[in-house]
């Protein structure tokens, strides 16, 4: 360890340097200018430190909007996490051994992330529309009175949403899947099954304790990246907006700071959320490493 | 590690160990299609038939408040008008490839050797996995904040009162502010290399990991320079990252139509964004027909690399 560094080091070490202020620079900057003063812009100077658009935030002066998306968001993260981890696992489980269409499956997963997300979110709207459009007529030709009167779309956040969502964090949980069960070592699996462990015992004993800390990383993944969905949210959420899609509406108006706090506001919840995250891992660790 | 034999040591020879034997062998035979089936299902409702749907109604007509079945070249017909015909100036779509396009080469070149020097650095400089474990933390943690948040916070530096203007003119570079920092090509291509950078970091930090050191030690005994080294050994070890990570910033970039649009000033064409307008116009079956096109497009840049790298062992 006391080789000394080649010149090459610092110069590279500067660049990263340079890295970090790239991708840090910009969202210092909001989160200083997410205090400025009730007088003050968009942009630098600050007019006095404050809290006064947090509070406007707060209380949410004719954006009641934001409120229910970000509730919204948050709710479909959270069924999208879920969703992702165990289908991701169950697949993962599948890949281990040989299946017919393991290839397609394989290859279709690879296509759903490279195919533009435009393209995707304007598939599933259309399908949704033709799907509109043979439940009206299904309705008129049965007569079912709440299709004919009440049916609108079945677009939604829940629907179509979810969606949109799982075929852009599948793909990333199935990856991952890929490489914690390439390093997984199957002797443990077959000491259980050879000392009369069920399949399901083997999993639930011995298989899931040892994949559960990349689970996690798999459950924070799908829960940020449906959170911060935009793309292919953008045509398939129906009449309701997500976070994402309500702040980049917002963009297009951007007059005060607020648009600032709010983004501090979530970036601190992201954040806490990754710190949260982080000491379970860690404390999970801590308990496995006592009792082994 | 030993803890998962102690647990399996645990599980008590089960009263069902005789009857697993009856149904085993079938069980096992049909486990990975039933394991595999949710995935398949999503896959299939929600990408392989909304994808059909597109190629079909790419074919259909609309009026300004339906779609028409029918079988119909006409979309790709409005999608080419007068591409063939008024050559050789372009016509709208060529322009908008071709815009696209740019931004595409551009982004991969700015994001290709960011990435790839901060990822040399990381593998070959950083020594222990701890200090590499907080480099990556460090990278990652602007990541947690939506992208819309991402793109506007280059307001306060690069707006026309911005920190940049400032500066240059507190310094005396400039005596007016410059207009095309923000809303403009370079505004796009500063947020999209800022956005997808790490994207092109992990996958060839990942290759470069598994170079086996002792190679490089070898090429320098033989004699090579550090420029040779990395030229004949390291670059082509790394492959496979660096296709992995073009692949994802290049289909990005083609089918972006939010960051061109939000720093773009809403002013800058590009494919998705047409998509977008479009689809807000109700033209849903021309929508598709872009929609085809530009997946072909990307598909065909996609295969052949693809071709050169099997994603699989790579994990």
């Amino acid at each position: 360890m006391t080789e000394r560094r080649p010149r090459s080091f610092y110069v590279l070490a500067f660049v990263f340097a340079l890295f970090l202020m790239f991708l840090y620079g910009p969202m210092i900057s909001i989160l200083v200018l997410s205090f400025q003063g009730p007088e003050g812009g968009l942009v630098f100077p600050m007019t006095g430190v404050s809290t006064h658009w947090f509070q406007r935030l707060w209380e949410g002066g004719g954006q009641v909007e934001i409120g229910s998306a970000l509730r919204r968001s948050f709710v479909l993260a959270l069924v999208v996490m879920v969703l992702t981890v165990t289908i991701s696992v169950l697949a993962g489980l599948a890949f281990r051994r040989q299946f017919r269409g393991a290839t397609v499956l394989l290859y279709v997963a690879i296509a759903s992330l490279i195919v533009p997300s435009i393209v995707v979110s304007l598939g599933i709207a259309l399908e949704f529309r033709l799907l509109d459009d043979a439940i009206k007529d299904f309705g008129a030709a049965t007569g079912i009175g709440w299709i004919q009167n009440d049916f609108v779309s079945a677009l939604g956040p829940f629907t179509s949403g979810l969606g949109a969502h799982l075929t852009w964090t599948l793909p990333f949980g199935l990856l991952i899947m890929f490489a914690v069960f390439n390093r997984f070592d199957p002797a443990y699996e077959e000491a259980a099954r050879d000392l009369g462990a069920t399949p399901w015992q083997t999993f639930r004993h011995v298989t899931l304790p040892m994949i559960a800390p990349f689970l996690i990383g798999v459950a924070v993944f799908g829960f940020t990246l449906s959170w911060d969905e935009l793309a292919r949210s953008s045509q398939v959420m129906g009449s309701q907006n997500t976070l994402p899609m309500q702040l980049a509406a917002k963009t297009t108006t951007v007059t005060d700071p607020e648009i600032y706090a709010l983004g501090t506001a979530t970036t601190g919840g992201s954040i806490l959320l990754v710190l949260v995250t982080f000491t379970l891992i860690s404390l999970m660790q801590r308990g496995r490493a006592k009792r082994g | 590690m030993t803890d998962a034999t102690d647990t399996a040591a645990e599980v008590r020879p089960a009263r069902t160990s005789a009857r697993r034997s009856g149904t085993g062998r079938a069980g096992a035979a049909l486990a990975p299609y039933l394991q595999a089936a949710p995935m398949a299902l999503v896959f299939l409702i929600f990408f392989v038939l909304p994808l059909a749907a597109t190629i079909v109604v790419s074919f259909w007509q609309y009026t300004q408040y339906s779609i028409e079945p029918a079988l119909t070249a006409q979309n790709y017909g409005d999608v080419f008008y007068g591409c063939l015909a008024n050559l050789p100036s372009l016509c709208t779509t060529f322009l908008t490839y071709l815009s696209t396009l740019k931004f595409c080469l551009i982004v991969w070149a700015t994001t290709l050797t960011i990435g790839f020097t901060i990822a040399y650095f990381l593998a070959f400089h950083v020594r222990t996995l701890k200090v590499q474990v907080i480099c990556f933390l460090l990278c990652t943690i602007p990541f947690w904040t939506s992208i819309v948040i991402r793109m506007i916070s280059w307001i306060p530096l690069l707006g026309r009162n911005g920190l940049v203007n400032q500066t240059l003119i507190s310094m005396g570079v400039i005596d007016t502010p410059l207009e095309g920092l923000l809303y403009s090509d370079f505004a796009v291509i500063l947020a999209l290399t800022h956005l997808y950078t790490l994207f092109m970091v992990v996958p060839i930090f990942n290759s470069l990991m598994r170079v086996d050191r002792s190679l490089i030690e070898a090429a320098r005994d033989a004699g090579a320079s550090g420029a040779q080294i990395l030229r004949h050994v390291i670059v082509p070890l790394a492959r496979p990252g660096i296709l992995i990570g073009s692949i994802f910033v290049v289909t990005v970039v083609m089918g972006d139509f939010l960051t061109i649009g939000i720093m773009g000033g809403q002013q800058i064409a590009s494919v998705g964004k047409v998509i977008q307008t479009q689809m807000q116009f109700l033209q849903f079956p021309l929508a598709a027909a872009n929609a085809v096109i530009l997946l072909a497009a990307v598909l065909a840049g996609v295969w052949a690399l693809l071709k050169l790298v099997d994603i699989r062992k790579e994990l």
